[in-house]
């Protein structure tokens, strides 16, 4: 019987869910790393028992961790993350400039083919790559020319938070970054491009088009459909179905549209999901009642999934990497909370239980399917 | 040999005890004490001073002999006490976050 095996990076250490697949009984290991923030971690899909952690800690720095056992033991790699020569300044919240420095890495993604080679979003907002297993890093800059002096933070800093990589085109890679948005490249990492178009942030930006600065807070993508994305923004909800060249609100019949995390259904690439937040200054579940939103129509159509989840006095948060899918027939959800908790659905999000409950807050989740 | 207790952090990191004895070649100082450490555990780099400047992390402290040599420069020789290993040289993770 296939095993889940789900990766939880939280202010404290990591924590690694372990359940066959009717994932129902859970064996909980860790913490790892006790006391560190782990903002993420990610197996390789080359070698699922390859699992890489990013470790931080505003005392001691960056750490990038490495298992080749599935999360039993753990090897420290490469933490010497410069960016490739003068990497100048970029807006800080009032508009004035002030210099790049690197502070962690908040999102680590392996490639599908080999597990020494993956990539890492630093904050301040870069790409780099690794070869080695992780040994040694090497940013590709060509990111940050995209009118990178007019990146500014968000409330959790300068980061680039999410690395999609096109199943069918190794060379096409999308990232997102906070509050810049969302870019491609179509060459490798050599040059980028803005895909903002579409995305009107009112509130946030003197030029509510811009063609970056946007709060992208995620993106996701289907595996077997890499032209259509969608995207967690700040405020609202969107679709692109052309690789990012343009896009459209999806937000539909939420009961907000602000939020973090979105996903995509393993098996249904029109179904994809969000936890909504009340708003930008509350950063709580509308109502006190913790929901997960479904639509299956790809956007606009959406219906609450509650059963199993707090339906009242519920103020927890749910963070922008804290949302992972599984690839079982019956498709597996999981998510962590600011609170502690993370929650499983063995059935798309009809019913949920949690795996756990009083965990540090909850800062990224991953899962693996195993054979 | 020179004795270098480590933060908490610091030990697990390395997978060493609390306290590490180190060889330092000629006068001892904080900078030179640094090199032996991450020399001798590779996974210190960048944790206790940047890789590059070499400038300490903000909220790391230096304290030896009951005297704070945080602010100290990195090339002042150390307290006899401290060559001589009869007193440690104690890294410390500064008070922040109550």
């Amino acid at each position: 019987m296939s095993l889940v095996r789900v990766l939880v990076g939280t202010r404290k250490g990591a924590f690694i869910l372990i359940s066959d697949a009717r994932r129902k009984d859970w064996q909980v290991n860790g913490p790892h790393f006790a006391g560190w923030e782990i903002y993420h971690l990610k197996g390789s899909p080359a070698d699922p028992d390859r699992i890489y952690a990013s470790q931080t800690s505003s005392w001691f720095g960056q750490v990038i961790q490495r298992s080749d056992d599935g999360g039993n033991t753990w090897e420290p790699v490469g933490n010497k993350f410069l960016y490739d020569g003068d990497p100048g300044m970029h807006q800080t919240f009032d508009g004035t400039q002030v210099p790049w420095v690197f502070k962690r890495i908040w999102y680590l993604e392996p490639t599908p083919n080999d597990p020494d080679t993956l990539y890492a979003g630093a904050e301040d907002a870069a790409l780099f790559r690794s070869s080695d297993g992780g040994q040694t890093w090497q940013e590709l800059s060509g990111l940050r020319s995209v009118k990178g002096n007019l990146w500014q933070p968000g409330a959790g800093g300068m980061c680039l938070h999410t690395i999609l990589l096109d199943p069918k085109d190794p060379d096409r890679i999308f990232v997102a970054i906070s509050a810049a948005g969302a870019f491609r490249t179509d060459d490798g990492g050599q040059t980028w491009r803005a895909i903002n178009n579409g995305l009107i942030s009112n509130f946030e930006l003197p030029d509510s088009t811009a063609e970056v600065g946007h709060c992208v807070h995620n993106i996701a993508m289907h595996p077997t459909r890499p032209d259509v994305l969608f995207m967690q923004k700040h405020w609202d909800v969107m679709r692109s179905d052309d690789a990012g060249q343009s896009w459209v609100e999806i937000s539909g019949n939420l009961p907000t549209d602000f939020g973090f995390p979105i996903a995509v259904h393993a098996h249904e690439p029109e179904t994809i999901y969000v936890v909504p937040i009340k708003s930008d200054g509350e950063h709580f579940p509308p109502d006190g009642k913790l929901r997960v939103f479904r639509s299956r129509t790809g956007g606009n159509e959406w219906e609450a999934l509650t059963n199993g989840l707090p339906q009242k006095d519920c103020y927890v948060n749910v963070l922008r990497s804290a949302f992972a899918v599984d690839s079982l027939d019956s498709c597996g959800l999981y998510f962590g909370t600011t609170g502690g908790q993370v929650y499983a659905s063995a059935d798309s999000g009809d019913h949920w239980a949690p795996i756990v409950r009083d965990l540090p807050a909850v800062l990224s989740v991953e899962v693996q399917t195993l054979p | 040999m020179i004795r270098v207790i480590l933060p908490n952090h610091l030990q697990s990191l390395s997978n060493i005890d609390r306290e590490v004895a180190l060889d330092v070649e000629g006068p001892a100082t904080i900078s030179k004490i640094l090199d032996q450490l991450e020399e001798q555990y590779p996974m210190l780099r960048g944790t206790i001073r940047d890789h590059v400047t070499k400038e300490r992390r903000p909220f790391l402290r230096f304290f030896a002999c009951g005297e704070d040599l945080t602010l100290d420069p990195p090339d002042t020789p150390l307290p006899a006490q401290v060559v001589q290993g009869t007193q440690s040289l104690r890294i410390v993770g500064a008070m922040a976050g109550g």
